[in-house]
This record gives C-alpha cells, structure tokens and sequence, in this order.
C-alpha cells in the first residue's frame, strides 16, 4: 500500500541534539503537545476519582504483570500449548530480522499480497512495513492515526495517538493531498468517515490481516487486543490469514488477569472506561462457522526482551502493558513531542527500554532526556518505578559493571572533561576541611563568581554565592556544631 | 536532650540561600528546639547520583554518615536531598560495608515542613502586611517524600497571605539538577512554562521548599525582568512570624 498511495521511504533521522533544536523551536507542535497531553491528563484524572481505589488497582496490576515475568518461562511454554490446541500457530522470533521473514514467509506462503494492519507497536519496533514493502508487499495502516501517520510518510510520535503531533489542519492537508476525489474539510468526523470508506474496499479486499496483541493469557491460549475503531476487529477477522505479532513479555497467566488489567489500561491511557472493542481471539474459524480467518498465526518477539528479563535491576521494564500514560505526564516530552526520541518508544518508558534493547552506545544519551521529577512513576498502572530504573540506566551509561552481560555499551557515554568535574567535587565534598576552604573562598571572593554557567545563563541569571554561608551564620549565632 | 535535632543545610543553602536556612534553624529554635548543626556537613551526594556518577555520590554521601551519630531527627530545608538519603542511600549503600549505619542516618530524616506540622504542629501568627503568593510544590516534595500539603498547610495557617493557584502546578519546572546545564534548551522551555504560568496568577512572590528550583524560577523570572519574588517556605515563614524582622 506503500507504492498505492506513491509514498517514499523514511528518510534517515538526525542526531538528538538537532532533533531537540527543531522541536524546540518549532512552536506549532509545542502548542499541539501542550494541549493534547493537558486533556488526556485531565481524562484519565477524571477516570479515577478515588485515590484508594487507584491504588489497589495499581497494587494488583503490578502483581499481576509481575507474576507474569516471575514465571516468564513457564507461562510461555503454557502459552505455547495451548494456543497450538486452538489451532493458532506459534512462531519464535529472536531479533526483528528473524520476525520480519517468519511474517513474510507466512504471507508468501498464502500468496498474500495485500496486507491490511491493526496498531502494533511491536510491528513499529520491527519496521515490518518497511521490510514488506522492500518485498513487494502492499502494507496498509488501517488505525486512523496510523493511517494517517503513513499516508504523510512519518513515525507515531505516541505509541496509543500516534498522530497526536498533527493540528487538525494538517490531517486535513494530508487528507486533501491523498485524496482529493473527497471535498476538503477541517471537520474530524467528515475526515473520519472519509477515512472509513477508503479501508472499508481494503478490508473486504485484503489478503491477510495483521495485528499486535496486548494480552496473550496462556492459560487459555487467547490472545486480547483493545481498540476504538473495530479496524482491529477488521484485521483480524476478514481477510482469510491472521497474523498477530507480540512481544513476549505480553503473556498473562489466566484469564482471570485480564480485566483488571483491561480496566487500568483503557483509563491509564485515554481515560476511557472501557474501550469501544475488546476483541479476545481464540481460535480461526471453526468448521460450524461462517466468518474468522481461516488459519492464524502468533509471532512470539524476543528482540531484547529475555536479556532485560534476566538483568534483575532492570527487569521491570518489562511490566509495561503499553498504556503511553508515563508519555503524557512527561514534562520533557510535553516539549519535545515523541519525534525528537527518534525511537519507535519515546518518553519515559522509551528511554527505559531502548537503549536497553538497541545499545547504550546508540541510544545511551536518551538517558538524560529526564529531569527524574517523578511524574511518570507516579502514574503508571503497573507501578514501573520509572525515575529508578532511569537513573540506574544513567548511571549503567558512566559507569555500570555487572550490566555489561545485558546492556550493550556499559560506560560508553563517560566524558573525560565531566568526568574530572565529577572528581573534583568529590574530593573537595567528601573533605570538610576542603569543603569549609573552598566555601570561604567562595564566599569571600562571590563577586568574582563566573557570570555564565554554560547555557544555564541564556534562560536566568546565575546565581550568585552568598557573602557568608550557613556555616558562618550559624557558628557566629552560636548554634552548637555536634 | 529530648529536643534535640540535627540540621542538615544542604549545599545550595550553604553556598547560596544561607539566609532560608538561617530562617529554618531561628524557627526550630522558637519552638524550643535545640538545633545543632554538624560543622562536617557538605552534601547529601544528590548532584552526582543523578548525574550518574555514583561512585563519587556514595564517597561523598560516607563522608556525612559521622555527622549525624544521636540518634535525633535530622531536619532538611529541600525535598529533594530529604528525598536522596531517605530513599536513595539505599540504592547507593547496597551491598556495603556501613549500610546499616548510613540507613540509620536515613531513617531520621525529615524534611523542613514536614516536622513543622507533623511533629511540632507549629502554631504561627501572621504579622506581615496582606499579600498574594504562589507556591510551587517541588516534585521531591510531592513524588518522593510526600509533603507538599505540608507547605499548603503552614501558609494556610497565615491569616493575611492568599495562595494564588497557577496552572499545571504539580508540572516540574525544568530543573533536575545538571538536567538544567546538559539539556539547557529543554530545561529553558521548561521554565518559560512555568514563569509563565506564575506570572499568570499575579502573585507578587513564590515560595517552595525546594531551593533548586527557586534558583531556576527565580533565575528565569529575574532575567525575565519580573517583579515576582522568590522565597524559600522557611525564609517566608520567619519574615512573616517574627516581631523584629
């Protein structure tokens, strides 16, 4: 679908810093951000109006998930089985690469050359549709956002809204651009509908269907995807091959899990009680009925995820059951947007799990995309302790050890220059008598402190050190000293 | 004895705010308390922990443990370095030889407002001329050691100050310690936001417990031209209870 609507390839990203520049100063996307992160914290606000219930909600979210990766192992050889006796099969998939050609081999097999797709952030992280189109395959986006992420040849920049850095207007130009046998129009729900009668001919049409998972509970081998839209429903049940792709951290050990989690989830990320579909999926069609694909299959992704499982400091991050609600109360995301990331995650969870999963030495420096204010652990649904986990990573960045077996590029990012600072203020800090030295100096002398400390002084003035310090006030006003 | 607390001044205070932490120790000792303040103190190893150099935070944060050998609260006018030796000298201290010691200096902790209320129940007297101020809740004080009400509550108990409420209060302000210097323009816009939303409620001062990011509001206000005022709750607290000041 890639070719149908004449769309090029990604082009190649630019280094972080330039990518914070061009999202700083760009002033339309920092209003669409303010804006569409003020309502969804808002609406997942107004989704739990008792802080008790929040919390056991959290309490038992967090269980479950962590009971998931407790029995990791276990719960995947359960899975396994019991998705085969359903008839759906499995497939295992180590990196992206290995994925992208189960996927393609499948596809080739059934002679599918047309592919229509729900919203899967792992078919992000494996860039799935970039592969397909490299091998002739028409791949379409059938979520809006997705839809619309696509025909304007971008990346989500959120993994639930992935068109949330858009203004109204420019979906419409988009809209207008693609397809103008359709009137243009600001109006969202025209948009909406036009969207609607276009994927409409591409489900019925569609040689396969592909989407992600969000639960894979493996006591009953089914698999449960949450949506708004029923493209997903669309997916997976019209065309005559499924395909779900999951990361393997997805699995839940029964049934029983699902709706808390389902609840959390849909009230974490967009403050909906319930989502408008909750499909759950166990089976292809059966002899006795009359729609459902005809034959299913599971990819089953590592890419990572069984090295974070086994770094115990940082397996957490695994917990993520996606909601995006760490994104929308990141301030520093709140000003970047998710494109400045330049990583399928951005955000809180983005800059935990990436640099883990693709290397500290490609991505180590997402680490200090963080002011470590908290808001993100204070939020999320499974009760990731977000702050920690990147602060440890930060560290892990300078001067980890242990990691080495699970993080790629341990220390790679310790500079010499800051390094030596770091050693300085060491030394002076850890000695009183070279700290009460360097204080009187400073004191002393304040009026010859530097004007400028770097770019800290082109948004304030710098500060100033006192004429005395409290040690001086204190040992002149006779407070005792021990 | 009985009375006795330790005051731990922070290294911003000590260099910068003397004057907030002055303030703090004067009202402490209005309400009877017997405050000593260890000449060995420097630094709770905050800047360096979240710069993630933690070899250096944990040599500096060893150096503070002998500080504080009575077992007597430890009373500190920032959330956030309350928050590093509560909370985070126990990541720092695993596995080391003095972990138990430098839990017991943990344990102790409290921050400035947060004794105030839940230990003292301070009664204060409003002297001061009637005024409209903002305060900024620093995201230690909420998200790590959970006082920010503490703050609203002595201000409340000040009959002539109105709290002016600003948007995005609970936002941070962009400072996170060297966040401020290594991502500088993300940090800048930060700020931009939230001088601006204070600017919006026409408060003629903030107050925080937090002295970080006072130097960064007040930093950007002062460069912004503003007349708004930046205080620390403690500095705040003693101009408005005391006769003579």
């Amino acid at each position: 679908m890639l070719s149908f609507f004449g769309i090029e390839l990604m082009q190649q990203v630019k280094p972080l810093k330039f990518r914070i520049d061009d999202a700083l100063s760009n002033e339309q996307l920092h209003t669409n951000f303010r804006s569409a992160m003020s309502y969804l914290i808002k609406k997942r606000r107004n989704q739990f109006p008792d802080k008790e219930d929040l919390k056991n909600s959290r309490n038992t979210s967090s269980s479950i998930r962590s009971n998931s990766l407790a029995k990791l192992p276990e719960l995947l050889i359960k899975l396994e089985e019991n998705l085969e006796k359903n008839n759906i099969k499995v497939h295992w998939a180590e990196t992206d690469e290995e994925a992208n050609n189960i996927i393609y081999q499948i596809l080739k097999e059934a002679n599918a050359k047309t592919v229509v797709k729900g919203k899967s952030m792992v078919t992000e992280e494996i860039e799935l549709n970039e592969f397909l189109d490299n091998k002739g395959i028409e791949i379409l986006e059938t979520d809006l956002g997705e839809f619309l992420v696509q025909l304007a040849n971008e990346k989500p920049s959120h993994i639930v809204m992935p068109a949330i850095h858009k203004s109204r207007k420019e979906i419409s130009r988009v809209f207008a651009d693609h397809f103008p046998e359709f009137p243009y129009t600001e109006n969202v729900d025209l948009i909406t509908q036009q969207a609607r009668k276009i994927l409409r001919d591409r489900f019925r049409l569609a040689d396969a269907g592909i989407s992600g998972v969000n639960f894979a509970v493996a006591e009953t081998g089914t698999l449960c995807l949450v949506e708004n839209e029923g493209n997903g429903r669309m997916c997976t049940t019209a065309p005559p091959l499924h395909i779900a792709v999951t990361g393997i951290e997805k699995v839940v050990e029964n049934l029983s899990d699902v709706p808390t989690l389902l609840n959390i989830l849909t009230k974490s990320a967009t403050g909906q009680e319930i989502t408008t579909y909750f499909n759950m999926i166990s089976s292809p069609r059966k002899n006795d009925e009359k729609d459902g694909p005809l034959s299913m299959h599971v990819v089953l992704l590592d890419n990572g995820r069984s090295k974070i499982h086994q770094n115990h400091d940082m397996q957490e991050t695994l917990k993520c059951i996606r909601c995006g609600t760490c994104i929308n109360h990141c301030p520093v995301y709140t000003q970047l947007g998710g494109h400045a990331y330049g990583t399928v995650y951005p955000g809180p969870i983005g800059i935990t799990l990436e640099p883990q999963q693709k290397g500290i030495t490609e991505l180590g420096d997402l680490t200090s995309l963080c002011t470590l204010c908290g808001a993100c652990g204070e939020v999320c649904p499974v009760q990731i302790p977000l702050p920690r986990l990147i602060n440890k990573l930060r560290s892990e960045t300078i001067e980890g050890d242990y990691m080495e077996q699970f993080i790629e590029g341990v220390r790679s990012k310790r500079k010499p220059i800051e390094s030596f600072i770091w050693q300085i203020w060491k030394y002076i800090y850890s000695h009183s008598l070279l700290y009460s030295i360097f204080i009187k100096i400073a004191t002393t002398f304040s009026f010859l402190s530097p004007k400028k400390i770097g770019k800290w002084s082109r948004y304030r003035v710098t500060p100033k050190p006192s004429r005395h310090s409290l040690k001086d006030l204190a040992r002149q006003a006779g407070i005792k000293n021990e | 004895m009985g009375n006795e607390v330790y005051f731990f001044g922070t290294c911003i205070v000590d260099l910068v705010y003397p004057k907030a932490g002055f303030a703090g120790i004067q009202i402490l000792q209005r309400e009877g308390i017997e405050v000593i303040y260890p000449s060995g103190q420097t630094c709770c190893g905050q800047p360096a922990f979240n710069s993630g150099y933690r070899t250096e935070a944990l040599k500096v944060a060893r150096s503070q443990i002998k500080c504080f050998p009575k077992n007597i609260p430890i009373i500190i006018p920032s959330g956030s370095c309350a928050g590093m030796i509560k909370y985070h000298w126990r990541d720092l201290f695993e596995g080391e030889s003095d972990f138990e010691s430098a839990m017991s200096v943990a344990e102790r902790v409290y921050e400035f407002t947060e004794f105030l209320v839940d230990k003292l129940d301070i009664m204060l007297t409003d002297l001061g001329e009637p005024t409209q101020i903002a305060i900024h809740t620093s995201c230690s004080s909420r998200n790590e050691m959970r006082v920010d009400d503490k703050i609203e509550l002595l201000v409340s108990k000040l009959s002539k100050v109105e709290v002016l409420e600003q948007e995005r209060k609970s936002e941070c302000c962009g400072f996170g310690g060297t966040f401020a210097i290594k991502q500088a323009d993300i940090s800048g816009s930060m700020v931009k936001d939230k001088t601006n939303a204070i600017k919006a409620t026409n408060a003629s001062c903030v107050i925080s417990q937090e002295c970080g990011c006072l130097m960064n509001i007040g930093g950007a206000l002062e460069k912004q031209n503003s007349q708004i005022k930046t205080q620390h709750i403690a500095q705040f607290l003693w101009d408005r209870t005391n006769a003579t000041s």
